[in-house]
């Protein structure tokens, strides 16, 4: 939905107070014009971003649906500016009909220079609603920027698939997570193939097969290793598993995990498709008996593979999220806690060749 | 058997031997779901089209369906399964709360099977069986079996007994259960000889009988604002409040609902069931936890806690009324009797108002007003409290709206969240003091749209959990509290008051209140 009944300011050379005012100023005016006029406040976003792809990742946040932070405020990075430009926006998804209300979102653009980062936290801490969770987002890399304000913000969105190199993007990820909570757009891909997995073991004539597991293939796109480490990592962590390094034979990874009945044999293997994240998934079982997912019309397409050779095939339902879906999801875990996270990137870590 | 005990005692579940846990599912948001047949009955109908189908659609599409889940439908229209997909689809298409994603959608509806036939037809039920036991074989397994009913409630009797009649209501080690729609009797004596007959067949636990009021966000926000807020359980008594007020205001007519609205009236309608949840709500004492049981345990202690009324009684504690033609939204709309299908000496009422009190410990003596109608002034369903004043005031009231008791008003819609009325001085020289609104509004705070009602609800009803259904002694307890007050407008010859569409409401309502208390404006 398109947003409406902009209002906006502008200036140059300006500073967070005069922004933070700006802010207030539009508010009570547009509480004046209408009571049916407020404010969102479920959380703040910064990100922090090139000022030439800027643009770009405004694009990604207005498809991301309803999953809109109250207060976006967007620190767009140019390397030898000197002085803070900034606008500042309120925008509703329509005007209020009768007995409705128009919820307002806030928008800050502040356009500054390198030298602004080390300090951004003076930037950034005037300008966001105190006593909202704070979320950052870097999605052009400024890790260093993200630092400056990691002591303002709860929560750090990332997206590990972002980083070309796998043992970066789990460093990176491990090293946030011992000071914040991490929201990984990588990890919420797998929401719906996780799901599916805990479902297919909960029937409770189901679920000593867990113990029985002997092999995982977990097929990837090729840009996507990171993925297939950490549903293997989630696995090893939920069912105990002793995770141990896996060797990288170029084009894939393997290895072998010690479980209480022995190992389990883990092959990731990086698989051409059109959507970034996993392809698929084999579980073996002793016995011979196999599961496999696969992405598929209208939902993951399941094998269920006897030890006799027969088969049987279903499809789990569920529609494709989208990029933007996955970012929506991203801020709206924002507001959530996943316990099962940080263990499967620690299981990860250990994985990683 | 006495007023208010249960019609049949709930059984224990038979023991089965303790389940392994999955590690997998910590941290999830949706729990699995063991693999299900869903099985409409009344599969054409307007609920299903207009609720049930679509809900099924946005389960699916969100993939929150068992991972093996089947679905049929049965009903008296003679159509081929493949009619029944393309209505279904139809249905989807017109009524989701979001547009369907055509693969999911065909996924979903790909395999739907349809069983035409009368509902009292041996016949159905046989190929019913042949049905579901070829799913099984198809999936390998022994699914779980879930039959909606959603049907007219003279059939809820017919199709259990033939469910029973034809074994359907065991299935080895897997669950079977049956959801049951509203309304659930139209008397007590009828709650009481329905919940005989289901409960002839089927045990209590396998038993979900539907008020999706339930099912409303917005609704179980009252359980998580009263017991996950330490600052209101102190004020939460007869000590410092004063009255409670619950309202399910209407802005529209019955439209095309003639024929049911006619036979049931605002009573049945609304208060029976929606309006006695949100006193329960309300009122009840913290539960241990809030699994089914524990929870409906108090919500029925409430409703028995509340004097049961008697013909005597009740003209001092019940009012009823019919709209009269009026104008809504600036449009002039005709009276109830003037609607299309009312008769034109009908008695039903449009308009429902009662005052109840909690005879407890914490309650005594705080009376709880009850209001609902159709063509008010405004829609609008709220909870208020509203607190003592206080002991002594050392302000002066003079040049001013003064000081007044502080209410806090739970909104459940159309705009939900909570709002609290606090005094504050009014800037300038003197100290005058006015009513300020404290709000917090739902919408501004979450970014996760609401779920339909029907969605959670069917969900948990093929989960397993009863928590948001109502229990067999629970609808007795209810029917207890309206069945004397139905009874005595049943002999009470009318005409009855009339109240302009598009007002507060009748005048006669205000009789009900005890000492300064008023009816909040709509």
């Amino acid at each position: 939905m398109s947003p409406t009944s902009d209002s906006v300011w502008s200036a140059q050379d300006t500073d967070p107070s005069a922004i933070d005012a700006a802010l207030r100023e539009m508010l009570a005016e547009r509480h004046a014009e209408s009571d049916a006029y407020v404010p969102a406040r479920v959380l703040n976003l910064v990100c922090i971003v090139d000022r030439q792809w800027s643009g770009e990742i405004a694009n990604r946040l207005r498809q991301v649906g309803r999953y809109h932070p109250s207060r976006t405020i967007v620190c767009a990075v140019e390397a030898r500016r000197t002085r803070l430009d900034a606008r500042a926006m309120l925008a509703t998804d329509a005007d209020p009909e009768a007995d409705e209300l128009a919820e307002i979102r806030e928008t800050v653009i502040v356009e500054l220079g390198e030298q602004h980062l080390p300090h951004l936290d003076t930037i950034v801490d005037p300008l966001v609603v105190t006593d909202l969770s704070t979320v950052v987002w870097a999605p052009h890399g400024h890790y260093r920027a993200v630092e400056a304000i990691l002591h303002l913000t709860q929560v750090v969105l990332l997206d590990s698939v972002d980083e070309p190199e796998l043992d970066e993007a789990l460093d990176r990820a491990h090293g946030f997570s011992e000071r914040a909570y991490v929201v990984d757009l990588a990890w919420l891909r797998s929401t719906p193939w996780r799901e599916r997995i805990a479902a297919t073991f909960d029937p409770p004539d189901q679920r000593p097969q867990l113990r029985h597991i002997t092999g995982l293939h977990i097929r990837h796109h090729p840009d996507s290793g990171i993925a297939g480490l950490l549903l293997a990592g989630w696995l090893a962590s939920r069912l105990g598993w002793q995770p141990s390094q896996l060797i990288d034979s170029g084009n894939r990874l393997s290895g072998r995990l010690g479980s209480s009945r022995g190992h389990v044999a883990i092959e990731l293997v990086p698989t051409p498709q059109n959507v970034r994240g996993l392809v698929g998934i084999t579980i073996e079982m002793a016995g011979g008996t196999s599961l496999s997912l696969d992405r598929g019309a209208g939902g993951l397409h399941a094998v269920l593979r006897q030890r006799d050779g027969s088969e049987r095939e279903w499809t789990l339902l569920g529609a494709s999220r989208g990029e933007a879906g996955i970012l929506g999801e991203g801020i709206r875990q924002a507001l959530l806690r996943d316990p099962t996270y940080q263990p499967a990137l620690s299981a990860a870590c250990v994985m990683a060749p | 058997m006495s007023d208010g005990a249960p019609a049949t005692a709930t059984q224990p579940r038979p023991s089965r031997a303790p389940e392994e846990v999955n590690p997998l599912v910590e941290g999830l948001e949706r729990l699995p779901v063991h693999p299900t047949t869903l099985v409409i009955f009344g599969a054409t109908g307007d609920l299903a089209r207009r609720k049930l189908l679509p809900a099924l659609y946005n389960l699916a599409h969100e993939g929150a369906l068992p991972e093996r889940f089947h679905l049929v439908g049965v009903s008296r229209s003679d159509m081929p399964h493949g009619d029944y997909r393309e209505m279904a689809i139809d249905a989807v298409r017109q009524f989701s709360r979001r547009e369907p994603d055509e693969k999911v959608l065909q996924e979903l509806l790909d395999e739907i099977r349809y069983i035409p036939g009368s509902f009292d037809d041996a016949d159905v039920y046989s190929k019913l069986s042949d049905t579901l036991d070829e799913f099984d074989e198809k999936t390998g397994q022994a699914l779980n079996r879930a039959f909606y009913l959603s049907t007219a409630p003279a059939f809820f009797p017919v199709i259990v007994k033939a469910l029973g009649d034809h074994g359907l209501q065991r299935h080895g080690d897997s669950d079977v259960r049956v959801i049951i729609e509203k309304p659930f009797g139209t008397y007590l004596e009828e709650a009481r000889a329905l919940n005989h007959e289901v409960l002839s067949v089927f045990d209590e636990r396998q038993v979900f009988r539907i008020d999706h009021y339930l099912g409303k966000e917005t609704v179980q926000n009252v359980l998580a604002f009263r017991f996950a807020n330490g600052m209101f359980e102190p004020l939460w008594n007869r000590n410092y409040i004063d009255s409670v007020q619950i309202t399910a205001a209407e802005d529209i007519g019955i439209g095309s609902r003639a024929g049911y609205y006619d036979s049931a009236g605002a009573l049945r309608d609304l208060v029976q069931n929606h309006m006695l949840q949100l006193l329960c709500l309300l009122a009840m004492e913290p539960p241990v936890d809030f699994s089914a049981d524990p929870v409906r345990d108090e919500k029925v202690k409430v409703l028995r806690a509340i004097d049961a009324p008697t013909p005597e009684t009740v003209p001092h504690m019940a009012a009823r009324a019919q709209y009269g033609p009026g104008v809504s939204g600036g449009d002039p709309v005709p009276g109830y009797l003037q609607e299309e299908g009312v008769p034109e000496d009908s008695n039903t009422e449009t308009f429902a108002a009662l005052r109840l009190h909690v005879d407890n410990w914490r309650w005594a003596g705080v009376p709880f007003y009850l209001r609902t109608g159709k063509r008010l002034a405004r829609k609008a369903t709220e909870i208020a409290v509203t607190l003592r004043p206080v002991p002594h005031l050392a302000f002066q009231q003079d040049g001013s709206l003064g000081v007044r008791p502080n209410t806090l008003v739970l909104m459940i819609q159309p705009n939900e969240g909570v709002s609290l009325s606090l005094g504050a001085k009014i800037p300038g020289t003197r100290m005058r003091i006015r009513p300020v609104q404290m709000e917090f509004l739902y919408g501004t705070s979450f970014l996760s749209q609401s779920p339909e009602a029907y969605e959670r609800l069917i969900m948990d009803a093929m989960r397993g959990d009863a928590t948001l259904f109502t229990r067999n002694d629970e609808v007795e307890a209810q029917w207890r509290v309206c069945d004397p007050i139905v009874r005595t407008w049943e002999q009470t010859a009318g005409p009855l008051p009339q109240y302009p569409a598009g007002s507060q409401g009748p005048d006669e309502v205000n009789a009900l209140m005890l000492g300064d208390d008023r009816w909040r404006a709509l």
